[in-house]
């Protein structure tokens, strides 16, 4: 009987231990992860332009990444989300890509590309940096940073699917072979919390895209739209 | 269980419970940074993406 209830006990501990373990301490890993993907970022960044712009009134052609699986291309910023919410997005889907922070579908297109720019993130894990996107309204601005500049989507819409809904993923979200005209961005994660049931989608439009300039900081990161 | 691990830890009183103690604290981190990271797979909460 002693040796029943103790086993009990043990179960119970290490239940709640794993729940521990995944709702708070792999938010412990993900912000180690995502300080040193700070850093690689911001030094890859600070590399300084090929030529100086001679003439600022055109802005440079965009620079393509290509980032290796696992590499940090770009930082999301989403002001309804707070002024401090700033994300790395990683190349790649895979568990160790989205343990580190919110990835990118390889062979999808890339921020400001036409054609849709898909990222998935942890909803209740890993840092969660996809926790609140139900709170999205459309008309928010979805700000993707890149090295010379900002991409200010604007959010449309959201919707809730079943997890083979591949289509949402589409150059043209959920019109498979339609060749796409227009840069769009697709977020997803899990839904409802704490469950694999569904997919929580969110649709963004790209509105404009603004150049980086000395001292001035994220497009409407004060929440103004 | 419990009980006969702690009869069989070696000296006085206080050694005992550190002994304890530090066996308690290696069975948490073996959990965290090895069993746990490998069972995560299985959990519902990590299924973030969209596959066919």
């Amino acid at each position: 009987m002693r040796a029943v209830g103790e086993l009990l006990i043990t179960v119970g501990l290490l239940v709640a231990l794993f729940l521990a373990y995944q709702l708070w301490i792999t938010d412990l890993f993900q912000a180690r992860s995502q300080s040193r993907l700070h850093d690689r970022l911001a030094a890859s960044w600070q590399a300084p332009p090929a030529q100086p712009p001679a003439k600022p009134s055109r802005p440079p052609p965009a620079v393509r990444p290509n980032p290796a699986v696992g590499q940090g291309f770009a930082v999301l910023h989403i002001p309804r989300l707070g002024e401090d919410y700033a994300p790395v997005i990683v190349e790649g889907v895979g568990e160790t890509q989205l343990e580190e922070g919110p990835g990118h579908y390889p062979g999808t297109a890339m921020p400001g590309e036409t054609g849709n720019f898909v990222v998935s993130g942890h909803r209740t894990t890993y840092g969660k940096p996809f926790n609140r996107l139900d709170e999205l309204r459309p008309g928010d601005p979805v700000v993707v940073e890149v090295a010379d500049r900002y991409y200010v989507y604007r959010m449309t819409r959201s919707e809730v699917v079943a997890p083979d809904r591949i289509d949402v993923t589409d150059p043209v979200p959920e019109h498979a072979g339609v060749t796409p005209t227009a840069a769009v961005m697709t977020m997803t994660t899990c839904h409802p919390k704490y469950s694999a049931k569904s997919r929580l989608i969110v649709f963004a439009s790209l509105d404009r895209t603004v150049m980086k300039t000395p001292g001035a900081g994220v497009p409407f990161a004060s929440g103004e739209a | 269980m419990y009980g006969w691990i702690y009869r069989h830890l070696p000296g006085p009183t206080p050694v005992r419970v550190l002994l304890a103690l530090l066996l308690a604290a290696a069975v948490v981190a073996l959990l965290l940074f090895v069993v746990f990271p490998a069972v995560e797979p299985w959990a519902p909460l990590n299924d973030v993406t969209i596959r066919s």
